[in-house]
């Protein structure tokens, strides 16, 4: 093969994993495998393109900004992972992927055998195949059948049923009888019906596991503000980077402007303005000086400060949201997916039924043996072959088509609590708005004044030069070339522009309520004041109404203060209540959801990570925190807040889908189940209607496609 | 008659050998990186440092 994967030789080293959401090509993977490890401290660098994810292993001295500054300087983008959230992916998949190639290769072998003996092989020969079947058949229900025996097992401990009770007793059942044919040379073995159902229900398994991942991979390729760390100075004066989970009270950390803080503290040293929003909702920054305190999470406007900490790691403010978010998250767990709700009827009337029949042919005298084989014909049919893969590949189908739109839905619980809310809870600050400044002035700027400031802007990492610079170009400006360009800490950006002195900076005129403002100088002219002002994302508008149509009631459950909400709710015409609390939100939804509402929240920060957790579904966009998009159910890309429709649309379609594929299963079951307790059921017939079944309802999912086009 | 007895076994054997073969190539991590593997291929590999 062309470019053998380069190993790391030594495995001493310690390796970090990297979220590179920026890479796109065949052309990304060689420059960062080869270019990397020329960089001083990193000794080999391994991509996952599907994960969008680098490992990279590196001398122990090096510090993940070194990496990351190497992973810059080729045109990335990255972001630490930590460790925790590495490990787990795809295990779960790799192990039914397994379970499943070994019941497909068991149910090839054992269909070929079968097939002679339906064609009539008859006698010895017919007890040799029956033999090596079951040779086959043994090892691989045992070791196949795993998942579906602990799950059942751990249902029926509890006192409770699920899909795999039917499934696990199914294929006991129809194993041991078959066992005892082929002993005492009986005309009909069910290991090939054994064997198949365990391969279809694998297959669903596997569907619904690799969705899972595949989100997962997602919405950790999104995740930001998670294993950040600060720059500390030590007694000798110099710095150090640490990670959080290192930070120890009493330690000074250095925070450059545009830095989130990684623990609480005390600001020693400087003084800047702090945006609040991701940890209370707050849209307008607040100043801090010396003395005052300042919080985890959030995010350094203006100029470096230097923060003794006072708290750090689990004993945080954010702990608390912390907390608060694992008890709210225990009443998502009580949600019991579709098909197990449906198994709760499912299981009993199907056993019953195999009993029945049972015991009628013993009152018609028919004696026990023929009986038994003919309940458990009844068992095989009915063994929910199509309904264990009816949900799952709805829901993969489902998840495919979400992704294309830019919405990374977890799992398809998710997706089954998405198409069922009917009520909408929006967040203000960075959900119906872009929770970053924009500037709104920029038509008061000449042609002249946007090209210098955009070449001003580019140089600095400050928020509003950052907005200044995406708005700018987005206008399609071009920058001018700028001389001696120095950026001043806390003060702004200044340079030589030909002969005359041009300067972007902060300015204390212009700025009210949540706007702030920068002033541009050109020469000696007098300064433009740019006021910025938090925009509202794109078709929010066209969501809401959407909603409606959908039978989805909206408001707003903000943080921020009542003047900064009720401009965007007046555009919006939405009700909105203001100056909430995480607890105060979670109080709403429990309110509305013990009306017998199923409440849809959508939120991006840190103080909506509860809300989040609480809300029957919940949503998050991509700038959101790391907390909130690891509460939601759903991550969505963009700045648009169309995908907020979009998914509950492609979830009620799923679930449409879903309803037919069990009325399909059950229309099959209808005409099946009648010739099973006639007793007119063959190991042939039951092999024909399962993967006959199965086929219709997965060409019936694959459908779903079209529909959500 | 007789033939079947030395086919079936073959006719297992090979299937097992496909078995162990794709356990080998899960296990290799070959399956890690579907669309990374993809995209290796066209990755000219005439030494490190050539673009």
């Amino acid at each position: 093969m062309n470019a053998p994967a380069p190993r790391a030789s030594l495995t001493a080293l310690p390796e970090t994993s990297f979220s590179v959401p920026g890479m796109r090509c065949a052309g990304c993977i060689s420059k960062l495998e080869t270019s990397l490890p020329m960089a001083s401290g990193i000794a080999a660098a391994r991509v996952n393109f599907t994960a969008k994810r680098v490992s990279i292993s590196h001398l122990p001295e090096t510090t993940i900004p070194e990496i990351q500054r190497a992973i810059a300087k080729l045109g990335f983008e990255s972001q630490p992972i930590a460790d925790n959230l590495v490990a787990p992916t795809g295990e779960d998949s790799r192990e039914l992927l397994k379970a499943m190639a070994v019941s497909g290769f068991a149910m090839m072998n054992i269909m070929l055998l079968s097939v002679s003996v339906w064609s009539g092989a008859e006698g010895g020969t017919r007890d040799l195949f029956h033999w090596i079947s079951a040779l086959i058949a043994l090892p691989t229900i045992a070791y196949s059948g795993r998942p579906f025996f602990r799950s059942a097992w751990a249902a029926l401990r509890h006192g409770r049923t699920n899909m795999d009770v039917p499934i696990s007793i199914g294929v006991t059942l129809a194993t041991a009888l078959s066992l005892f044919e082929t002993f005492t040379g009986g005309a009909h073995a069910y290991f090939d019906g054994a064997v198949m159902l365990l391969f279809f229900l694998l297959t669903g398994r596997w569907l619904d596991s690799v969705m899972r991942d595949r989100a997962r991979d997602g919405v950790t390729a999104l995740l930001k503000n998670r294993a950040a760390g600060a720059l500390v100075i030590t007694t000798d004066g110099s710095s150090e980077w640490l990670a959080s989970d290192k930070l120890k009270t009493d330690m000074v950390m250095l925070v450059a402007a545009g830095e989130r803080l990684a623990a609480d503290g005390e600001i020693v040293k400087g003084a800047s303005r702090f945006d609040l929003s991701l940890l209370t909702g707050e849209s307008a920054p607040a100043a801090m000086a010396i003395g005052d305190t300042v919080h985890a999470g959030t995010l350094n406007l203006d100029g470096p400060v230097e923060v003794r900490i006072t708290a750090a790691g689990a004993t945080t403010a954010l702990a608390d949201i912390a907390r608060l978010m694992e008890d709210a998250a225990q009443s998502k767990s009580r949600y019991v997916r579709v098909a197990d709700r449906a198994a709760r009827y499912y299981a009993p009337a199907v056993h019953t039924l195999a009993l029945s029949s049972f015991v009628g042919w013993m009152l018609m005298g028919a004696g026990w043996h023929q009986s038994l084989l003919i309940a458990v014909a009844v068992l095989i049919i009915t063994c929910p072959c199509a309904l264990g893969l009816a949900v799952p590949a709805a829901q993969i189908v489902a998840a495919g088509v979400l992704m294309k739109k830019g919405i990374l839905v977890k799992d398809g619980s998710a997706l089954e609590r998405l198409a069922e809310v009917d009520r909408a809870l929006f967040d203000k600050t960075g959900t119906l708005t872009m929770g970053q400044p924009e500037p709104v002035n920029l038509g008061e700027l000449s042609a002249e004044q946007k090209s210098v400031a955009l070449a001003l802007a580019r140089a600095s990492r400050h928020p509003l030069s950052q907005g200044l610079r995406r708005a700018l170009e987005r206008e399609g400006v071009k920058a001018v070339a700028l001389d001696h360009l120095e950026e001043i800490p806390g003060e702004g950006v200044k340079a030589l522009w030909g002969l005359q002195e041009v300067r972007l900076g902060r300015t204390d005129a212009g700025e009210a309520g949540a706007s702030l403002g920068v002033s541009l100088d050109v020469g000696d002219a007098s300064a433009t004041v740019l006021r910025f002002e938090d925009a509202m994302r794109p078709a929010a508008e066209a969501t809401i109404e959407q909603l409606a149509k959908l039978g989805i009631e909206s408001s707003i459950a903000s943080g921020d203060r009542a003047e900064a909400v009720a401009p965007v709710a007046r555009a919006l015409g939405l009700t909105a209540q203001t100056g909430m609390q995480p607890q105060d939100k979670l109080d709403t939804i429990a309110r509305l959801a013990s009306g017998g509402q199923k409440v849809l929240m959508i939120g991006d920060g840190l103080n909506d990570g509860p809300a989040l957790a609480a809300g029957y579904a919940s949503l998050a966009p991509a700038s959101a925190s790391d907390a909130g998009q690891n509460a939601a159910d759903a991550v969505f890309l963009g700045d648009s807040l169309a995908p907020v429709a979009q998914a509950v649309e492609v979830a009620r379609a799923t679930q449409r889908i879903v309803r037919q594929n069990f009325a399909l299963a059950i229309g099959y079951n209808v005409i099946a189940v009648p010739l099973a307790i006639m007793g007119l059921v063959t190991p042939l017939i039951a092999a024909l209607a399962m993967s006959g079944s199965s086929l219709i309802v997965v060409g019936n999912a694959i459908r779903l496609k079209a529909i959500t086009k | 008659m007789t033939g079947i007895l030395f086919l079936i076994p073959i006719a297992i054997g090979l299937g097992l050998l496909g078995l162990v073969g794709f356990f080998w190539s899960l296990k290799s991590g070959q399956f890690d990186d579907m669309d990374g593997a993809a995209l290796r291929i066209l990755i000219d590999d005439d030494g490190p440092g050539d673009d």
